[in-house]
């Protein structure tokens, strides 16, 4: 008989509120270690208020958060610091999460003061150039602004900043949904190869079922705050149980659809 | 593959006059000395009753090539071409006059219906102004008017809304009042700039099908634009490409969709969302970077990240080029049909 | 910090006439006022009872006069514009880096400590401000510090809203959420990322506190209470010149003048500026 597996986050019966309604509530759920849970719904659904609870950017009305053991809504402002090293997050906005005012470089280093204060500045310099080119930019991008890039572009400098300490545990709050469709790739599967390089666990939330397709192990749909559907991919997208689940997979509309009948499909290719 | 230049989207030599006529439209800014081209040169028609989709990613310049056509830029914007509506030539008007066609005959539903609509105003007199002011009717007959144009629109409870402010309203009702406001005087063509983008998924398919249902009631024209493909597929009968700022494909729905014949249409389908195709591990994309209207062109503008790309492409660029009736495309090594 | 926000904002500025002007004033105020010893030997001090009440002239050893009491008006000015530059410029820079903690720190911390700062600044505010120099001259005697912290307790307050108001507004963008959740500690985000956000606006007030300033010093010298006899200030001189109106207006003609251009000048400068740094901020 196997041990359950010690889950790396465990939230149990969260609620947040806002403005007297509950924009949050009793939401429950467990990631494994280097489990990509995908989280789907859309507006006002309280996804990104879960991601920023979860975090404690916002103040969490009811409910545990459990992170290796520790219950970051109750430590102290030192533990939680010391934690959020195991715990980054992704923004949407890519441009918006960047300090206008800093270089990249300088953007990319505030983990390492925060975290390796001692680190020489050759190491530090070294470590930035390497995290760069990991996320598919040039080391010369450490001079340089973050207007200065395309959304793309931001969006993995974002990455890169959140990954500098290697976290256990990446939140990505809608991390593709301002880019144009065919940049989401790009950024997409560099957090599918980040992921499984380091065996990194993400929670991944997006409005865009076909999206957490790519990338998930399990799925939550969330609605009014609350969760309503949760199963393996295989399962949610071959038999959705819930009827807002079913409706949000009906809503996505693919051109292709418009040409062939459900079930086929069109296959393009540029050799041709 | 005929050799012939064509504006984009030219319906059978034996149709009426098109609505609304774009020839060679440039439209440029001047910013600390650089210069950035939204637009570089644009040609597309829009026959009476059809429905035209543009399909663009940013820096296309699909909403630029709109605004410019209806008036609405900024001033230090150089325009250049003609724009033709029901032969009458838009570009250069007077202000007296664009204001005249602009919202009754010629109208407009923008992305943010938030930011359309008067914060501070009630709907029913929103949606009532609009025939006051074009129409000069009478402020009893526009309420009744604007009662039916939310009724029309499927908005429920319509009576109650007419006295509601936008805030009150969700996303979606408040873009089915502004695709109301925009048919209240019944113009011949209704030019909708990604008109869904801001609202829900399950939002989208209503709005959509109710842009559907109106142009079966009224067979008026309209130009859709999105970024979205499956947006335009499920409306549109024809559909233009645009990429850095020109028109790279034009073609009829069904066989853009089969078979499209420019690299960057094809890859814009398989990177289009989809539930139908079989999983795949990487989710595809595009290469390189989307286009930067502030660059000089230098041969084909797709040639960075393009899969077929030649010396040829990096040097000179592809002029649009009729393939058959009803079909263009701008690229040296067009898709095999 | 932003190389480009400093570059931008310094080409606008370049091309703003009123704004080089302005500078091209201050500067040559500046460079008379601290060249002024060498060019004139004559003292602060020395009475000359020979010319006393002399009217202006470049013929004769006293180019501006001489006040009542036989000084040299010209040296007299230009000490007076050195004593008020230097507490607009010293005062200033207290009152700007106080002003900037305090604002700062309430508007990003929120909640009770903001709350209870806003407070005192209110209650500071409220003080009369003569009562309060007069208070304290009683107890600290009549010299330079009282007078500078004088100007100092007045100037900070206006500042510290000021920072406040600039921190609020940029206190919820993604970026300082973005800062919190990489672990920064509230010093760190204060420090490296509200501080150089707000820095822009702050620096066009601070240009516009400076003349206020310098009024606010020439005010108490004017009452007496500032900077004392023998050393002049802009306000002292200016107080002495009031009183000769009649019989020697050439008392109060130069140190007013010098006032004047230095108060319009560094206004017209703040204009400049908060109009190059008021500009979309790139991204």
């Amino acid at each position: 008989m196997t041990q359950p597996r010690q889950s790396l986050l465990e939230v149990r019966g969260l609620r947040v509120e806002f403005e007297g309604r509950a924009a949050v509530d009793d939401v429950s759920f467990d990631i494994a270690p280097g489990e990509v849970l995908g989280l789907v719904g859309e507006s006002g659904s309280g996804k990104s208020t879960l991601a920023r609870a979860l975090l404690r950017l916002v103040p969490a009305a009811r409910g545990t958060v459990s992170f290796r053991g520790t219950d970051l809504l109750r430590c102290t402002g030192r533990v939680l610091r010391r934690r959020r090293r195991d715990l980054q997050i992704v923004f949407q906005d890519p441009l918006a999460s960047l300090d206008p005012r800093m270089t990249v470089g300088e953007i990319l280093a505030e983990p390492l003061a925060i975290f390796e204060p001692a680190l020489g500045k050759r190491e530090r310099r070294a470590r930035i150039a390497a995290m760069l080119e990991r996320v598919g930019l040039a080391p010369q991008a450490a001079t340089r602004y973050p207007h200065e890039f395309s959304g793309g572009q931001c969006q993995r400098i974002g990455i890169a900043r959140a990954m500098m300490q290697s976290p256990e545990l990446l939140v990505c709050d809608e991390p593709v949904s301002s880019l144009d469709v065919s940049i989401q790739g790009q950024i997409v599967n560099l957090l599918s190869d980040l992921q499984r390089e380091l065996g990194t666990a993400m929670l991944f939330i997006s409005h865009n079922l076909a999206v957490v397709r790519h990338l998930s192990q399990r799925v939550m749909v969330m609605y009014a705050g609350r969760i309503v559907e949760t199963a393996t991919r295989e399962e949610l997208f071959a038999a959705p149980v819930h009827p807002y689940t079913r409706a949000l997979l009906a809503a996505v509309l693919d051109p292709a659809a418009a040409v062939c009948p459900p079930g086929e499909s069109v296959v393009y290719s540029c050799e041709r | 593959m005929s050799a012939m230049p064509a504006a984009a989207g030219s319906a059978s030599p034996a149709s009426a006059a098109p609505i609304l006529s774009i020839d060679a439209l440039e439209v440029r800014y001047e910013l600390d000395g650089a210069v950035i081209a939204a637009v570089r040169g644009v040609s597309l028609q829009v026959a009476a009753g059809e429905c035209l989709g543009i399909v663009g990613e940013s820096g296309s310049g699909k909403s630029q090539m709109v605004l410019a056509s209806l008036g609405l830029l900024a001033r230090n914007a150089t325009i250049e071409g003609s724009v033709g509506f029901e032969g009458r030539e838009l570009l250069g008007l007077p202000a007296s006059a664009l204001n005249r066609i602009r919202g009754s005959k010629l109208s407009m539903v923008f992305q943010d219906p938030m930011s359309s609509l008067t914060p501070h105003v009630r709907i029913g007199v929103q949606l009532g102004e609009v025939l006051v002011h074009h129409a000069g009717a009478s402020w009893s007959a526009a309420e009744r008017a604007a009662l039916d144009m939310l009724e029309r629109v499927r908005v429920p409870d319509a009576r109650r809304r007419l006295r509601q402010y936008p805030h009150e309203l969700s996303g979606g009702m408040r873009q089915r009042v502004m695709i109301g406001m925009s048919l209240m005087c019944e113009p011949k063509l209704v030019i909708a700039d990604e008109p869904t983008s801001a609202l829900d998924v399950t939002v989208q398919a209503q709005i959509l099908a109710l842009l559907r249902e109106v142009r079966a009631q009224s067979g008026m024209s309209v130009v859709l634009i999105s970024h979205d493909l499956g947006v335009v597929a499920g409306l549109a009968e024809r559909i233009v490409v645009m990429y850095a700022g020109r028109v790279v494909e034009s073609a009829p729905t069904m066989e853009l969709l089969r078979a499209p014949r420019h690299p960057y249409t094809s890859l814009l389908m398989q990177c289009a969302p989809s539930l139908q195709r079989e999983r795949l591990d990487r989710m595809p994309f595009i290469q390189g970077l989307p286009p930067n209207p502030a660059e000089r062109e230098i041969g084909c503008a797709f040639a960075p990240r393009c899969p077929r790309v030649t010396d040829r492409c990096r040097d000179e660029r592809p002029a649009l080029l009729l393939i058959d009736a009803v079909a263009q495309v701008a690229c040296h090594h067009p898709l095999a049909p | 910090m932003s190389a480009t926000l400093w570059r931008g904002a310094a080409a606008r500025v370049r091309a703003n006439s009123a704004a080089l002007a302005a500078i091209g004033v201050l500067a040559i105020l500046v460079a008379l006022a601290l060249a002024a010893p060498a060019l004139n030997p004559n003292s602060v001090e020395t009475l000359d009872w020979s010319r006393v009440a002399y009217a202006p002239g470049l013929s004769h050893a006293h180019w501006f006069g001489t006040d009542r009491l036989g000084r040299d008006l010209f040296v007299r000015t230009f000490e007076g514009a050195r004593t008020s530059m230097a507490v607009g410029l010293v005062a200033g820079a207290v009152s700007l880096s106080l002003g900037l903690g305090f604002g700062a720190v309430a508007g990003y911390l929120g909640g009770r400590t903001d709350y209870l700062m806003m407070r005192v600044i209110e209650i500071l505010s409220g003080l009369p401000l003569v009562f309060f120099v007069i208070f304290l001259t009683v107890i600290f005697g009549r010299n330079g510090y009282v007078l500078y912290a004088s100007v100092v307790a007045v100037g900070w307050l206006a500042m510290a809203r000021i920072v406040r108001g600039q921190t609020l507004s940029i206190r919820r963008r993604e970026f300082i959420e973005a800062a919190v959740a990489g672990g920064a500690g509230s010093v760190r985000v204060i420090w490296k990322h509200v501080v150089p956000n707000v820095l822009g606006p702050v620096a066009v007030y601070a240009t516009l506190m400076v003349p206020q300033i310098i009024l606010f010093e020439s005010f108490l010298s004017f009452l007496g209470l500032g900077t004392q006899e023998p050393h002049a200030s802009l306000g002292t001189l200016i107080a002495e010149g009031a009183g000769e109106m009649e019989a020697a207006p050439w008392i109060l003609l130069a140190p007013g003048i010098f006032l004047a251009l230095l108060l319009v000048s560094l206004n017209v400068l703040g204009d400049g500026l908060r109009d190059a740094f008021d500009v979309r901020e790139p991204g």
